[in-house]
């Protein structure tokens, strides 16, 4: 028998049954369409993230408190907070830095009848060149009112937009939790990402989110600009150096804090998006697994019904291996259909989701080949137990059949 | 005998020959002998008609004749194999290249037309479509059938049913035509015309034909009857 004939035979057989197929092979679009959305968006989410982090320049460090060491039942031992005397003896002992302290907070801004939820940043004027997000217009903070923590505050676009409408922000009284707080500057804006709307934020001097947020002297991060290319890593080593005499930590101790670098976060944020798509893809995956199994289910009811048919082939002398290649080739057909089809869904229902999420469009061949390649085997697996009750009928109990 | 000349010094050769053939169904008290000791042999040529009552194993006998089924002992040449010692897939290969059957009920593939089923014992022979598509227009204007090629089973009468199902057992040309109740399920005059049928292309093709009938006068166009009675053969001989 030639192999196109085998071919001609099961696409006819499908075609015969359009909707009975159509919805057999239902399972493995859903299936592959999860699996090539969930890997698509976690690689979209991934790049997002790694984009994100280049934007803010390499030069930037992360000092936070907290210890890689856990303690007992697995729980991160608390590491004492730093005080704004940290920050002030990093910029007056490490040559060749900029130093932001920060402390954030959430708290709920009120300006005439509108308001909003926002985090809440404490910080000071170096936040603008640091985090490299320069005011729009107004002015920075007063080094009086940084100094006194005073009741001042600059705003992120979104919150112009949304409450201010015609109104001018500049002067105007903004209620920040229960403190009233002049808007002196707006910042430029930074638009979305991941998600995240940068430009729905307030800045305020770190010592009045002390003081009247948060109730404390803590220093949440600090953030340190190295103003020379490649000092980095000196700069790291430094500030560990610095931090750890200032701790007193002793020497083989481990540190309490950690000093990043932003490729230190862009990659400890890949992980988390890559165990998230692992995840997601898996979930799919068994999506894909009980597609096959409705396959299965269908090829079975298929060969029940067809075992007249399956009789007739026989008695003109049809052997096993044609038979069982007949039903076997129709289950891969109908999968790799539904696989295709599964693809395309799943390509446009990414692309339609990174261009709602904003986030960008990357195209997997790796993963397309790979939820297609399944949907095949997917075929031939479950396929195999069907075509092989189908294959080895007796020709006399398969022509009796009613 | 035989109707048409043959050198009668030199019988044709015998390429049915079944020995103490035995089917039994069950066992013990259940037990059913569709089959108890048959002997028989057909030359090529012959045109046999089976007779018998219901439940007397004559489809036993043709479906083992057919390769479609084993006995539970005794043995059966084909051609002067023993077919006992065959596998499956090889008894497919018999049935493909060396048998034709036809059936009571047709067995036509009910969504297939006329012509593709016609063509199907070609596609297992690997025969390529331009050949196969010409063979079977042939095979189906020989049953005058070939304005019908493309009407599906459910457009057919009964009568062209079975000439289409004789068209499918005769394309590939085999020395053997095995007949269940060929025309059981027709009406008189439309059984009429498919035994001339069958005895015409016999005549043209030469080929072996076993045929199952209840009716006396429909095996009256055979030359040798076998009268079976519980599973026995218990006359062979010319029509009554
Ligand atoms: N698969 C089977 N299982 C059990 N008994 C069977 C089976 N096939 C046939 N028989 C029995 O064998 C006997 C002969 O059947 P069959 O050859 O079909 O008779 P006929 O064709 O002469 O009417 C009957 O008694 C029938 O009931
Ligand atoms: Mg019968």
């Amino acid at each position: 028998m030639r192999p196109v004939d085998t071919l001609v035979i099961a696409v006819q057989a499908i075609g015969r049954n359009k909707l009975r197929s159509f919805l057999t092979a239902l399972g493995i679009i859903i299936g592959v369409a999860s699996v090539v959305v969930m890997v698509h968006l976690g690689r979209s989410a991934t790049r997002a993230v790694t984009e994100e982090i280049a934007s803010i320049g390499s030069n930037l460090l992360f000092v936070m408190p907290g210890t890689s060491q856990r303690g007992p039942g697995g729980l991160r031992i608390p590491a004492e907070p730093f005080e704004l005397a940290d920050a002030e003896a990093i910029e007056r002992e490490v040559p060749g830095v900029v130093v932001a302290p920060s402390l954030s907070r959430s708290a709920t801004v009120v300006y005439g009848n509108a308001n909003e939820s926002v985090s809440v940043e404490g910080t000071t004027n170096a936040y603008f060149e640091v985090r490299n997000h320069p005011l729009a217009y107004g002015r920075p903070f007063e080094p009086a009112e940084v100094r006194s923590g005073a009741a001042v505050c600059i705003i992120g676009q979104t919150l112009v937009d949304d409450m201010y409408l015609d109104a001018t922000p500049l002067g105007s009284t903004l209620r920040v939790g229960r403190t009233a707080c002049r808007v002196v500057g707006v910042l430029s804006a930074k638009g979305t990402s991941m998600g995240q709307d940068r430009d729905r934020t307030v800045l305020m001097p770190i010592k009045t989110v002390q003081r009247r947020l948060a109730g404390e002297l803590d220093v949440n991060v600090m953030y340190v600009s190295a103003l020379v290319d490649g000092t980095t890593p000196r700069v790291q080593d430094d500030i560990e150096a610095l931090l750890r005499q200032r701790r007193r930590i002793a020497p083989g101790a481990e540190d309490d804090f950690n000093v990043r670098d932003t490729q230190d976060v862009a990659d400890a944020l890949e992980r988390t998006t890559n165990t998230l798509t692992v995840l997601l893809g898996a979930i799919a995956a068994v999506s894909l697994l009980v597609g096959g199994i409705g396959i299965m289910n269908i090829m079975l009811v298929s060969v029940t019904e067809r075992t007249r048919e399956i009789g007739i082939r026989l008695a003109i002398g049809a052997r096993t291996a044609d038979v069982l290649t007949q039903f076997l080739v129709e289950s891969v057909v109908l999968s790799t259909i539904g696989g295709i089809i599964g693809l395309a869904i799943g390509m446009s229902a990414t692309w339609l989701a990174t261009a709602q999420l904003d986030l960008p469009f990357v195209l997997s061949p790796g993963t397309m080949a790979l939820g297609f390649g399944f949907s095949v085997f997917i075929g031939v697996l479950f396929g195999f137990i069907p075509a092989r009750k189908a294959a080895h009928l007796n020709p006399i109990d398969a022509l009796r059949h009613e | 005998m035989s109707s048409h000349a043959r050198p009668a010094a030199e019988p044709a050769p015998v390429i049915l020959e079944m020995a103490g053939i035995f089917k039994i169904y069950g066992s013990g008290a259940a037990e059913v002998r569709a089959l108890d000791g048959v002997d028989l042999a057909i030359r090529a040529g012959e045109f046999v008609a089976v007779m018998g009552p219901s439940g007397s194993g004559k489809s036993t006998c043709m479906n083992i004749l057919g390769c479609l089924d084993v006995p539970t002992a005794g043995s059966y040449r084909f051609h002067g194999v023993d077919v006992s010692a065959l596998h499956r897939d090889e008894l497919a290969l018999l049935r493909r290249h060396y048998m034709g059957f036809v059936f009571q009920s047709f067995n036509l593939l009910p969504r297939v037309h006329a012509l593709g089923n016609v063509e199907l014992p070609l596609v297992y022979q690997g025969v390529r479509p331009a050949a196969r598509r010409a063979r079977a227009l042939a095979a189906l204007e020989a049953v005058h059938l070939g304005d019908r090629a493309g009407a599906v089973p459910s457009q057919l009468s009964g009568g062209q049913q079975q000439r289409v199902a004789i068209a499918r057992a005769l394309v590939t040309e085999p020395s053997l035509l095995l007949a269940d109740e060929p025309t059981g399920n027709l009406d008189t005059a439309t059984a009429g015309d498919i035994m001339s049928l069958l005895e015409s292309l016999r005549r043209e093709r030469r080929i072996t034909i076993v045929m199952v009938t209840h009716e006396p006068d429909i095996a009256a166009h055979a030359e040798r009857v076998l009268q079976f009675v519980d599973g026995r053969l218990v006359r062979d001989g010319p029509p009554a």
